[in-house]
């Protein structure tokens, strides 16, 4: 297994001493970004709120886009991924976003479907 | 670092000795592992969004169900939940520190960040039961009608949520008690809640501060208020009290929001408890020195892969159930 560690994040911009510095300042990064969460979380800035992109609030898809920011941090400097043979990684990474994406798809389609027949079909359900 | 047992040479390739991904084979089953225990994890979350779309216009706003921290009073939304995601991102970092002393071979260095990691675990833990007894404890109370949808009420005045216990009224009734004597001889009583129905719709009739708040959330994206007159009439839909919440109903709004709360959450929560139980393992295999014996502490690595999976399940869970 190897040794030597990578020890640049943000694609170099910022580089580390020692592997021990690179986990604290990856920590730095993720508690800043889970703060920014839970401030816009209890503001709901009503740019935000009120706008919306493929049928969800922006707000909702800064906290997605957010949470895969973190998701990356933690896999590629806590589970060393960063340091693993590309063909590893890849092996890992791209299986289960390929399966995950799929699956939600089919089933988001399927549920607005049904809240479609919910609304406007011959069900009573709210009384 | 190589792995545990040395086999066949470097040349062959069937004995062993070749390792196209350069990584060993307890890391690569791990990985192996941590791969499909994360489209489990997918799974859950997937059928939580399937269920919310259905319901998109009348699921329970989550803001506005976790909203408690313990020893402290009032309402704090998202605060508590925040702090435990820390909580576990900061034990995933003494975990990682772990692996690093691990590398260079100091085994005191790993012992007190394993000790660590696991305190960290373990406060996670507790902290996720303490939400599990509040979310189950429930705190205002609600009305649950024939459709099975719930009714909440609101203060007119402050616009404050009103618990059941401001504005109920106590009729006293002999209601008969069912006791084994009398009555079926494998059933018991069951749990009853503070007040039934007629106390909170006489309540409701005598108080006119009080409205009701239906599940449909409007363009605002608050839950509608009724007025006076919908709500007295809205009232006569009601067939239950329902306090606090359980697998079959609760009275934060659709029966499908506690279920998948206390599946999701339960069974990340059991993924973490027994992390840090094999945690504990590891700490005591360090403390006796078995890893400085065996020359590498890559079994530290593993159990730190699992470790930070649990962390980034988290993550996710904390998006999708909590602010999104």
């Amino acid at each position: 297994m190897a040794h030597e560690h990578k020890l640049e994040i943000f694609r170099g911009l910022l580089k580390f001493k020692s592997n021990t510095q690179k986990i604290w300042g990856v920590l730095i990064f993720l508690t800043i970004v889970t703060a920014v969460e839970v401030v816009l979380g209890i503001l709901k800035p009503e740019m935000l709120t009120q706008n919306s992109f493929l049928g969800m609030k922006l707000l909702n898809w800064v906290f997605i886009i957010l949470t895969l920011v973190k998701a990356y941090y933690i896999a590629w400097d806590f589970m060393h991924l960063r340091d693993e043979k590309s063909s590893l990684r890849r092996a890992i990474v791209w299986t289960p976003i390929f399966l995950v994406a799929y699956l939600v798809l089919i089933l988001l389609l399927e549920a607005d479907y049904v809240y479609e027949v919910y609304k406007s079909g011959f069900v009573e359900w709210n009384f | 670092m190589d792995s545990t047992v040395a086999t066949g040479s470097e040349e062959s390739v069937w004995g062993g000795g070749n390792r196209p991904l350069n990584a060993s084979y307890g890391k690569l089953m791990m990985w192996f592992f941590l791969v499909s225990d994360a489209l489990t994890f997918s799974g859950f979350l997937a059928a939580y969004g399937f269920s919310r779309f259905k319901f998109i216009e009348t699921w329970p706003i989550a803001d506005e169900v976790f909203t408690h921290v313990p020893f402290f009073h009032g309402n704090y939304p998202m605060i508590y939940v925040a702090f435990m995601t820390f909580i576990l991102i900061m034990s995933s970092v003494t975990m990682v520190l772990a692996v690093d002393a691990g590398h260079k071979m100091k085994q005191n260095a790993v012992i007190w960040y394993m000790f660590l990691t696991i305190i960290g675990g373990a406060i996670f833990v507790g902290s996720q039961a303490w939400e599990w007894a509040t979310f189950i404890k429930g705190d205002f109370g609600a009305v649950e009608t024939k459709g099975g949808r719930i009714l909440q009420f609101v203060k007119a005045d402050t616009g404050e949520r009103a618990a059941l216990a401001d504005f109920a009224k106590e009729i006293a009734d002999d209601r008969e008690v069912h006791e084994k004597r009398n009555g079926v001889w494998f059933y018991d009583e069951g749990y009853q809640t503070s007040f039934n129905l007629n106390e909170v719709t006489a309540g409701l009739k005598a108080n006119p501060n009080i409205l009701i708040r239906t599940e449909t959330i409007n363009n605002e994206g608050e839950k509608t208020l009724l007025n006076r007159e919908q709500t007295l009439e809205k009232i006569k839909d009601g067939v239950m009290v329902v306090e606090g919440a359980n697998l079959v109903r609760n009275e934060y709004g659709s029966r499908l929001f506690a279920d998948f709360f206390f599946f999701i959450t339960g069974f990340h929560g059991f993924h973490v408890f027994s992390g840090v139980l094999i945690n504990l393992i590891i700490f005591f295999n360090v403390v006796i020195g078995t890893y400085e014996r065996r020359g590498h502490y890559e079994m530290v690595e593993k159990v730190g892969l699992y470790w930070h999976f649990v962390d980034l399940v988290w993550v996710f869970v904390f998006t999708f159930f909590y602010l999104v």
